[in-house]
C-alpha cells in the first residue's frame, strides 16, 4: 500500500497507519495506552537528547534508518554516562512511501530498541507532499547516577584517548552506494550500551565520551579542545581502520579523520585506567578493535603524528566532505 | 643514502644554502600536507605550491558562461564537484542550481554519456577543465560520443598545459621543481627534462606517497641546475603515454589560455580542433577575469609569489566556509590545504 | 577520480575495465592502454592512463639506489 495525504489527515487512515505499523512493532504497556503523553518512572537526574535522521538510501549495508534512529539517540545518552531508558519516535513520511517499507523500518527500530534496552514510549506520524521519503526524529531519555560526571570539559593532560573501533565504515558504506563503488563495507550502526555499561560497572575513570558521527573524529576532538582547553596527540599507526575503508577513502580523496561512523566512540580515560578500559571495550559487543590512539596534551591543537614521521594539524571538517575531483 | 631514515635525517639537519622548491601539482600539495612533510624539513628548505589546481586557475568569464548555460532552458551543465562552488564574476554553478539551473555533479566525465542517452532532448555540457592528465579523458570521451552518434553533448573547455605556466611562475627564488606526477605519466619525463635544461633548474618527477616526495626533495637538494631525475619510473616513462598523446592531438590543438592571476599565456592551453567545433559549447574568448574580493591574492598564490598565509584575508575573511577566492574553494587549492592543515 | 595509488585489473569487457583497490571495485574506460587482468594500473577521472611497470616495493629499492648514486656525486 502507498502512503497518501489521507494517512496524515488525523482521521481513521492515520490511526490505522499508527496501529498497524508503529504501535504493533513497538508494543509495550506505556505506548499501548495511546494517551496524549507517556507517564513513566525516572530518577533524580535524567539525560535528554533529540536527533533527526535523514538518510539516503533508507536501507544500506549494515543497517537502515530505523536502526540508525535508535542508535544515534541511545549513543548520545550513553556518552554522558546515562543509562538509556525511553525513546520517542516521530515519523515524517512523504506521500507515495510504501507501507511495506515503513513496516520494515518500524520493525528494525523495535529490534534495535530491544537490543539497546529502551522502550519506545511515545510517537507521532505526519504525512507531507513528496516522493516517498521517510524522516525520523527520536528523543531519548536516560537516567544518570548521582556520582556520574562525564563531559568533555573534564579532559586532563596525560589522559588516554581510546577509540572503540575502526573509523569511517558508515560513511564509506553510504557513499559507496551513491558513487557506484562496489565493496563489502558495512555500516557500523550499533548501540554502544554494552561497552559503556561494562566500563562504568568496572569503575573505569571516564572523563569524557563522544560518539564519532558526522564530521568524524577530527571534528569531535576539535570540539573537545574548545570545551576542555586541552589538545590531543594522535598516532596515525594506532588508528584502527579496515584496509577496505582506507582504500575507499584514497579513491575519493577523503580524509578518514572526517568520515562519519554510527557505532564508534572516542573515550577519554585516566591514563592509569587505559589498559583496563581497552580490555573491557574489546571484550564488549562492537568493541573488538578498540585501541589507545593517543593522549591529551596541553597545546589546544589536534596533532596527528604521521606514519612518515611528520606532524600535521587535524581541523574540524570543512564543507560537505565531498570527494576531490582529481 | 640508501634508506628513508637517512634521507629524513639529512633533510632535517640540512644547513646549506636556503632552498625553495615548488610542487606544481595539487595532489602533491595534498600529500605533502597529509604526511606532515613541512615539519620534517630544515628551516632552510621551503616548499611552495604552484599552479596545479585546475579549478583555481579558471577565470571568472568561464564560470559565468557555465552559469549562463545552466540557466538556459533544456540545458544541463555536468561538472566535477569542485567547480560547482567556484564563483565567476558574481555567481557559482551552485548558485545557478538554487535559482533553478540544471547542474549535475559527476566523478568521471564518462558518466555524461549515460545522462545524455537517458534524456535525448536535453543538451548536456561538460565543464571540461584540467591539465595534460585530464585532456586525454576528454579525447576519449569525444571518441565515444562520435562512435555512439550522440548529438546532445558538448564540452566547454578550459584546458591548460604546464610548461608555459611553469615558465610564467619561474621566479628567481625558486631553486627547483617537483614535476607533476600524473601529468608526466601522459607527457613523459622528457617534457620536464627539457624544461630543466631550458630554465637551468633541477626538476624531479615524483610519485604521490610521502616517502616518494621526501626522496624527491632530497634529490632536488643534490641535483645541479639543468638536470632532472625521474623518481616515479613505475608509472612515468621518458616518452610518456604515446596513445594518449595521439588521441589528444587528434581532437585538440594548442591555443593561448587565460589563467586566473597570470593573465593570458600564449600556447598554454588546448582547444577543440575546428573540425570538431560542433562539440564546443562556446569556449573561445572566455579570457576575462575578475575577483570575488578585490583583496584576493589567488593570482600571487598560484604563481608562488605569495604563501597562502601571506594573504591579508587568509583565515580571517577567507575560510573554507566562506571562500573569497578559488584557492580556498577547491579541495586541491593551496589556501584550502594550508588552512585545513594549519600549515604555515 | 584521480587515484594516486595503482589498482589491479580484475576484468575487461567492451573496453570497460573493472579495477580493484583492496576490496573496492570501480569501472574505468580502458581505451588508451593495453591491459589484461592482473595488471596494476593508474586511473584518472574514469580513464586508465597507465599500466604500472613493476611491483611497488621493488621501485622503492631502485629509487633509493638512484639517490645513493646522487649522494656520491
Amino acid at each position: 500500500m502507498k502512503i497518501t495525504m489521507a494517512h496524515g489527515s488525523g482521521g481513521r487512515s492515520t490511526s490505522q497507519l499508527i496501529d498497524e505499523i508503529f504501535v504493533r512493532a513497538n508494543s509495550n504497556p506505556t505506548l499501548d495506552m495511546m494517551e496524549d503523553s507517556a507517564v513513566v518512572s525516572g530518577g533524580k537526574r535524567i539525560a535528554v537528547t533529540t536527533d533527526s535522521f535523514v538518510v539516503a538510501p533508507l536501507f544500506f549495508k549494515g543497517g537502515d534508518i530505523g536502526r540508525l534512529s535508535v542508535c544515534g539517540t541511545v549513543n548520545d545518552l550513553l556518552m554522558r554516562g546515562a543509562i538509556p531508558k525511553y525513546i520517542t519516535s516521530a515519523y515524517i513520511i512523504e506521500e507515495g512511501a510504501d507501507t511495506e517499507i515503513l513496516e520494515r523500518i518500524a520493525t528494525s527500530m523495535a529490534e534495535t530498541a530491544k537490543e539497546a534496552g529502551v522502550n519506545v514510549i511515545a510517537g507521532d506520524t505526519k504525512v507531507i507532499e513528496g516522493n516517498g521519503g521517510v524522516y525520523i526524529n527520536t528523543t531519548g531519555v536516560g537516567i544518570v547516577r548521582d556520582s556520574v560526571d562525564i563531559k568533555s570539559a573534564n579532559c586532563r593532560v596525560g589522559d588516554a584517548l581510546i577509540l572503540s573501533g575502526t573509523l569511517g565504515d558508515h560513511h564509506a558504506s553510504i557513499l559507496s552506494e551513491r558513487m557506484d563503488i562496489k565493496n563489502n563495507i558495512k555500516s557500523d550502526c550499533a548501540p554502544l550500551v554494552d561497552m559503556v555499561r561494562n566500563m562504568m560497572e568496572a569503575g573505569v575513570d571516564i572523563r569524557a565520551m563522544r560518539d564519532v558521527t558526522r564530521g568524524g573524529l577530527g571534528t569531535v576532538l576539535n570540539e573537545f579542545t574548545k570545551s576542555s582547553g586541552c589538545g590531543f596527540e594522535l598516532y596515525e599507526d594506532k588508528i584502527p581502520m579496515t584496509a577496505e575503508v582506507a582504500a575507499f577513502a584514497k579513491i575519493l580523496g577523503l580524509n578518514i579523520m572526517h568520515m562519519g561512523n554510527e557505532g564508534k566512540m572516542i573515550a577519554v580515560v585516566a591514563a592509569d585506567d587505559a589498559e583496563k578500559a581497552v580490555d573491557i571495550i574489546r571484550s564488549s559487543r562492537y568493541g573488538e578493535n578498540a585501541a589507545v590512539i593517543g593522549y591529551v596534551s596541553d597545546d589546544k591543537k589536534v596533532v596527528m603524528n604521521t606514519n612518515l614521521g611528520g606532524r600535521r594539524i587535524i581541523t574540524e571538517l570543512y564543507g560537505e566532505g565531498l570527494p576531490r575531483i582529481c | 643514502m640508501n634508506d628513508l631514515s637517512q634521507i629524513k635525517a639529512y633533510l632535517k639537519a640540512y644547513n646549506g644554502e636556503p632552498m625553495t622548491f615548488m610542487e606544481v601539482c595539487g595532489t602533491h600539495t595534498a600529500s605533502i600536507s597529509e604526511n606532515g612533510i613541512p615539519e620534517m624539513l630544515s628551516p632552510a628548505i621551503k616548499l611552495i605550491s604552484g599552479p596545479g589546481c585546475p579549478v583555481c586557475v579558471t577565470v571568472a568569464s568561464y564560470v559565468d558562461r557555465l552559469v549562463e548555460l545552466a540557466l538556459t532552458e533544456n540545458t544541463t551543465v555536468v561538472s566535477f564537484g569542485d567547480m560547482i562552488r567556484v564563483k565567476g564574476s558574481e555567481r557559482s554553478l551552485g548558485d545557478a542550481q538554487s535559482d533553478g539551473g540544471s547542474v549535475r555533479m559527476v566523478y568521471s566525465p564518462f558518466e555524461i554519456i549515460k545522462l545524455a542517452k537517458k534524456e535525448p532532448d536535453e543538451q548536456f555540457v561538460f565543464a571540461a577543465v584540467g591539465f595534460e592528465t585530464t585532456t586525454p579523458v576528454y579525447a576519449q570521451l569525444l571518441e565515444s560520443i562520435i562512435e555512439n552518434k550522440i548529438k546532445n553533448i558538448k564540452l566547454l573547455t578550459a584546458l591548460k598545459t604546464m610548461p608555459a605556466a611553469i615558465r610564467a611562475v619561474n621566479a628567481d627564488n625558486i631553486t627547483g621543481f617537483i614535476a607533476p606526477g600524473h601529468v608526466s605519466v601522459i607527457t613523459g619525463h622528457k617534457l620536464f627534462d627539457n624544461m630543466a635544461k631550458e630554465l637551468k633548474k633541477p626538476f624531479v618527477t615524483s610519485g604521490f606517497k610521502g616517502e616518494e616526495l621526501l626522496a624527491a626533495i632530497y634529490a632536488l637538494t643534490k641535483l645541479k641546475g639543468g638536470s632532472s631525475l625521474n623518481l616515479y619510473p613505475s608509472s612515468v616513462t621518458y616518452d610518456g603515454n604515446k596513445e594518449a598523446q595521439h588521441k589528444v592531438d587528434r581532437y585538440f590543438e594548442q591555443c593561448s589560455a587565460a589563467w586566473r592571476g597570470l593573465g593570458v599565456i600564449d600556447g598554454s592551453g588546448m582547444r577543440l580542433r575546428d573540425e570538431f567545433s560542433e562539440y564546443d559549447a562556446g569556449s573561445t574568448e572566455l579570457v576575462k577575469d575578475s575577483l570575488i574580493n578585490s583583496a584576493c591574492s589567488c593570482g600571487d598564490v598560484i604563481s608562488g609569489r605569495k604563501a597562502p598565509t601571506a594573504c591579508s584575508m587568509f583565515g580571517k575573511v577567507c575560510t573554507p566556509d566562506d571562500p573569497q577566492g578559488a584557492c580556498m574553494v577547491s579541495m586541491e587549492g593551496s589556501c584550502f590545504h594550508y588552512y585545513i592543515n594549519d600549515r604555515r | 577520480m584521480c587515484v594516486a595509488a595503482p589498482g589491479r585489473v580484475i576484468g575487461i569487457k567492451n573496453n570497460i575495465a573493472t579495477i580493484e583497490y583492496s576490496g573496492n571495485t570501480v569501472n574505468a574506460n580502458a581505451g588508451l592502454v593495453k591491459i589484461k587482468p592482473g595488471d596494476y594500473v593508474l586511473v584518472h577521472a574514469g580513464l586508465v592512463i597507465q599500466r604500472v611497470n613493476e611491483e611497488e616495493a621493488k621501485n622503492m629499492t631502485e629509487l633509493f639506489k638512484t639517490l645513493e648514486e646522487l649522494g656520491n656525486e
